[in-house]
């Protein structure tokens, strides 16, 4: 399939935009870093969902569209490590522990370990991202998260020239994580993206959620975001990253191949075989709308699969 | 009070006002913010549940009848099918209307090219025929045994509805299985083994053609 983008090529286009926009990423990291290193309140230690996160700054890819509701964007979760119910994960994930918290660091790296989640957050400013989040079941937020670039954290440990793909993995806890008493889905829940698109300065860590800890049913204490994707590949809950040559296995895909590629894209072209994905019904509209190219970060991601067939590689 | 007149008397008219019951906590929690973030999805749910739900308990007057001897469980088959209709009706409007918003392109390629609407839709077009056909009136014009085969396509309709509910759910099975659990259940015990111990047991009145009566049609599917 060919990718529609809009219009004719401007001027202004003739300069990649993702490398105007990377400087003036890097000079507001840049900005954010100084402001970090002289707070020392900032991330001082992880705190319960619901307690304000200092030093935040605004981060690009900003929307006006308005803001779902707290209330809906935490009560209505897919998150089936906590029941496969769109409430379960409000109603059971209340005492789930998130600290202590440890990333595992893996694979085709040059610094591979295990890192606490403050020291694994500390060097980065946490940004507001206002991300539109499309469900591949067919509805959609406007979710105010808080966060860090995936890119720069990546680097930081030292993929190596082998690291092809970046897999992450959800916390594995049947004590905690009532869902994953029944295999449901071949648990722990996996996920995984191609290097470019992890590093992707649209691809987020998550921590927050307007401008407070992340609740527990939303991913706590650190999850993905990546909007131009289908919810389910925005892994929750992360306890370990690896660097991998080859394409990692993806929970979803493994449980219903025909149904859930690797890639996932958001794509009215193409549906689901058993719904139609052309719409999308917004949290607290009554009208759908229609579901627009890669979530409507067209401009910033198509040049990511240029010469792919998106509706193989769905 | 003998069991026919308990059965009309009373739990006829509980049972008329409990199956309202989930419409009206529907009605309830729309106007107290009670729906939840996707209100639609939640009306929708309900309304599929409780359609398919008094479906079964359609079914279950005959296995009830025959393995419990409440002989007069027959006087709310007729009432418990008729809401499984209405609640199939709640749940085709809700889609049209709330879903898909009257987008008769949508609902033309869903029909087609979706086979978990494309079931659900064929059981809620056979249940017309069964509404239409419920009244003493309709009996009688029909004939108990033509009436009696045309109502066998109740099994088709709520085995469409189970299947509608299967292949929708996107992972956790759990659910629909119970659905269709229990429907095979109740078709069990409708085999012919059932059947035979019946005749075996009670003194049943022979049945011939020529004695087509409502009260023939009562003991049908």
């Amino acid at each position: 399939m060919l990718i529609k983008r809009p219009g004719r090529i401007k001027p202004s286009e003739i300069t990649p935009r993702q490398t105007y926009i990377g400087r003036r990423q890097f000079m507001r990291e840049a900005a954010a870093g100084a402001i970090a290193a002289t707070s020392p309140l900032l991330l001082s230690a992880p705190a319960a969902a619901g307690t304000k996160l200092e030093g935040v700054v605004k981060g690009p890819f900003g929307t006006d569209e308005t803001l779902t509701p707290l209330e809906d964007i935490t009560s209505y979760n897919n998150f089936y490590e906590f029941g496969t119910g769109k409430s379960d994960p409000a109603k059971y994930a209340g005492d789930f522990k998130t600290e202590p918290w440890t990333i595992k660091v893996l694979g085709e790296c040059g610094q591979p370990g295990t890192y606490d989640l403050a020291d694994f957050i500390k060097p980065h400013a946490l940004e507001d991202r206002v991300y539109r989040l499309r469900c591949v079941e067919a509805w959609s937020m406007v979710v105010p998260w808080v966060g860090i670039p995936l890119a720069p954290v990546l680097e930081r440990f030292q993929p190596t020239s082998k690291a092809k793909y970046v897999a992450f993995r959800t916390l594995f806890d049947p004590r905690q994580m009532p869902g994953q008493r029944r295999p449901i889905l071949d648990w722990p829940y996996v996920e995984g993206l191609r290097i470019d698109e992890a590093m992707h300065p649209l691809a987020i860590f998550a921590v927050g959620l307007y401008g407070e800890v992340l609740p527990n049913q939303n991913g706590a204490p650190l999850r993905l975001v990546v909007p131009w994707k289908y919810g389910f590949k925005s892994i929750k809950s992360i306890v370990a990253i690896t660097f991998t040559e080859t394409e990692p296995p993806t929970t979803w895909n493994q449980a219903t191949p025909g149904e859930y590629g690797f890639y996932s894209n958001v794509n009215p072209e193409v549906d689901h075989p058993r719904w139609s994905q052309r719409k999308e019904r917004r949290i607290g509209d009554l009208l759908k709308r229609p579901t627009l190219m890669f979530n409507g970060y067209a401009e910033e991601v198509a040049s990511l699969y240029a010469g792919m067939d998106l509706r193989k590689l769905y | 009070m003998n069991q026919t007149d308990l059965t009309v008397r009373v739990v006829k008219p509980l049972l008329f006002v409990l199956a309202l019951v989930p419409l009206a906590l529907l009605v309830w929690d729309a106007f107290h913010d009670g729906l939840g973030a996707n209100p639609v999805e939640t009306i929708q749910r309900a309304t599929g549940d409780w359609s398919l739900r008094f479906l079964l308990l359609t079914l279950a007057v005959t296995p009830l009848r025959r393995w419990t001897g409440w002989r007069a469980a027959i006087r709310v088959r007729r009432m418990l099918g008729l809401y499984a209709f209405f609640y199939a009706c709640l749940h085709f409007a809700t889609y049209v209307g709330l879903d898909q918003f009257f987008s008769l392109r949508d609902i033309l390629d869903d029909i087609v090219k979706r086979p978990y609407i494309t079931v659900g839709f064929t059981a809620f077009v056979l249940l017309i025929p069964l509404a239409l056909t419920s009244t003493h009136a309709m009996v009688r014009r029909l004939g108990g045994k033509r009436w009696q085969r045309l109502h066998r396509l109740v099994y088709f309709a709520a085995g469409g509805g189970v299947l509608h509910f299967l292949w929708l759910v996107k992972a956790d099975l759990r659910e629909p299985l119970i659905y269709l659990a229990v429907l095979a259940i109740l078709m069990a015990l409708r085999l012919p083994l059932g059947r035979g111990r019946r005749k075996s047991h009670s003194p049943a009145a022979p049945r011939s053609d020529s004695n087509i009566s409502t009260e023939a049609v009562r003991s049908g599917p």
